[in-house]
């Protein structure tokens, strides 16, 4: 059930998706994020859902795996949808009590729930192709000139790649501790919306628990190695650029600029 | 003895379309009796938590069947909550399951679940920290200021308070020191005895199985290899080893002494057969 939940985790794989330097890949997905954001109408959509289309591909990430890591959020989906759909001004086309219809809301709505899957299945792809490790190491090396003004880049990055760390290994926690209550008779599933709130309460004591035990745990573990944070530090694996970097880094700002102009036109 | 609960053809697969997709129970056929003690033994990944968690209905079945006293428990998927009340499952280190304030409503968790009143639940909660070899005047301490074998005492508590009629333990003495361990499973014998119903007790250690239970159950790869009493299952020591287990230290001791020629059983399991094999041999010389 809990292992369902997808979200920032990595399948291992030796695709060009994969071995695609991290620092690229990030780039990737901020132009791709910035595409999609350029975005009007259907012209230029299906531009970036050719450009989702290819990534997955390239990828190999099975797509069912890309649509499960999607059920966490078909709540804000549908939410946003209606939002869109009652509350754009313009041309009303049906009306009942204090909801009106309108056609600009049917089309903002279709386009924002377009443009809220692709964000989120386009950045799944980033996590899903790269180890927490490399994406930390990434980003370190992309935020690094803002060392300069004292940002604790190494810090953050390092807590980023802690927290990423633990998702998969406190979603287990949950599972294990969720079937220890079940085991006891505790019942998720049924119950109004209070009752069900509080038969939370026996997960998430122990989850709080065991996770400021895991924190101090590594904490320990960390100071008995000598961290003392990113002060002359080296790093076992250096990142390099390859050409293949550079090739598909172009590809996507001649994109990006494809889909300014056609923004531009209003396609 | 009547089976209680009968495993029909078991498969369990997980992360079914993911790249990680294996199977960690295949066609596993066994059955657990009435009042008896069962013990449950396989290398680590062999299936054996898997396979209990599908005894009690916390993981559905791939395909196969688990019958509870003859009926089929997933017949009715809203009632499963029921089976868990007459499979009472605990798990291996329970203590960070304990959630409440006091030690008594943690093990009033399950027996409050049961829908019972709140004498027969206090009387439950009592005799079940008795079982569990706990003290009374810890039941209104926090469960958090307790020791680690304290903490894992309550856990199991908890699970007893509920009176199932199948007790399943998952490595209970796991990280318990000698004397913590030897007295946990004197209290799971004890309670094994008082109340008479069956008893699960899944290990890997070859010694506390040997010592306690009337039957074993061994798990490999997936599977159930062997089934039987103790001595037919040590008597077949090297199929054991073959499957990355071992048999118990006294068994050792004997096939060593029957490979240098002594004319002794070489599947006894305990000291005091041991003891009384060597006798009986010395009785027979001299």
């Amino acid at each position: 059930m809990l292992k369902d939940i997808t979200l920032g985790q990595y399948f291992p794989g030796n695709s060009l998706a994969h071995r695609l330097d991290p620092r690229t890949k990030i780039l990737l997905t901020v132009l791709y994020i910035v595409i999609l954001f350029c975005a009007r109408w259907f012209v230029s959509y299906s531009l970036v859902i050719l450009l989702l289309l290819i990534g997955i591909k390239v990828s190999g990430v099975a797509p069912k795996a890309l649509v499960r890591g999607l059920k966490p959020i078909v709540f804000i989906i549908c939410f946003t949808a209606v939002l869109n759909l009652f509350y754009t001004p313009g041309e009303i086309i049906a009306s009942f009590w204090i909801f009106k219809v309108t056609k600009e809301g049917i089309v903002t709505a279709f386009f924002m729930v377009l443009r809220i899957t692709m964000l989120i299945m386009g950045t799944f792809l980033l996590t899903y192709t790269t180890s927490p490790i490399s994406l930390t190491d990434g980003l370190e090396s992309l935020l690094g000139p803002l060392k300069r003004i004292k940002v604790p880049v190494h810090e953050l990055a390092m807590i980023m790649s802690i927290a990423l760390r633990m998702i998969p290994t406190l979603i287990e926690e949950t599972d294990k501790i969720m079937s220890a209550q079940k085991a006891r008779g505790a019942d998720f599933e049924s119950g109004s919306l209070f009752q069900r709130a509080r038969a939370l309460v026996p997960i998430l004591i122990p989850l709080f628990i065991s996770a400021f035990r895991r924190a101090d745990e590594l904490a320990v573990a960390m100071e008995c190695r000598c961290y003392r944070g990113g002060e002359g530090r080296t790093k076992l694996h250096v990142l390099h650029y390859q050409p293949r970097d550079y090739l598909v880094l172009l590809t996507y700002t001649v994109l990006l600029a494809g889909v300014l102009v056609l923004a531009r036109f209003g396609l | 003895m009547k089976p209680i609960i009968r495993v029909e053809n078991l498969t369990h697969t997980y992360g079914v379309g993911t790249p990680f997709c294996r199977s960690a129970v295949k066609d596993v056929n066994m059955e657990i009796l009435e009042g008896e003690f069962l013990g449950i033994i396989g290398h680590t990944g062999s299936g054996k938590s898997t396979l209990i968690q599908h005894l009690n209905g916390l993981l559905k079945p791939t395909a196969g069947r688990i019958l509870l006293e003859g009926r089929d428990i997933w017949a009715e998927p809203k009632k499963i909550r029921n089976v868990r009340f007459h499979v009472g499952l605990v798990f291996q280190y329970p203590e960070y399951q304990l959630f409440e304030e006091t030690v008594y409503k943690d093990i009033a968790f399950g027996p409050r679940n049961m829908g019972l009143d709140e004498g027969e639940v206090d009387r439950r909660v009592r005799a079940a920290l008795a079982f569990s070899g706990l003290k009374e005047d810890l039941l209104d301490k926090s469960p958090f200021d307790l020791s680690g074998g304290q903490k894992r005492r309550v856990a199991i508590a908890g699970v007893i308070a509920m009176e199932p009629e199948v007790l399943i333990l998952d490595e209970p003495s796991a990280g318990l020191d000698p004397a913590g361990r030897r007295s946990m499973l004197e209290n799971i014998r004890n309670y094994h005895q008082e109340r008479g119903t069956a008893v699960v007790m899944v290990s890997h250690s070859m010694d506390e199985v040997a010592e306690n239970v009337d039957r074993i159950v061994v798990m490999a790869n997936a599977g159930v290899v062997m089934s039987g009493a103790p001595h037919e299952v040590f008597s077949r020591a090297q199929e054991l080893i073959d499957v990355g287990l071992n048999v118990p230290q006294v068994t050792q001791v004997a096939m060593e002494l029957k490979r240098r020629g002594l004319g002794i059983d070489p599947a006894v399991y305990t000291v005091d057969d041991l003891r009384a094999a060597l006798s009986t041999l010395k009785g027979g010389r001299g």
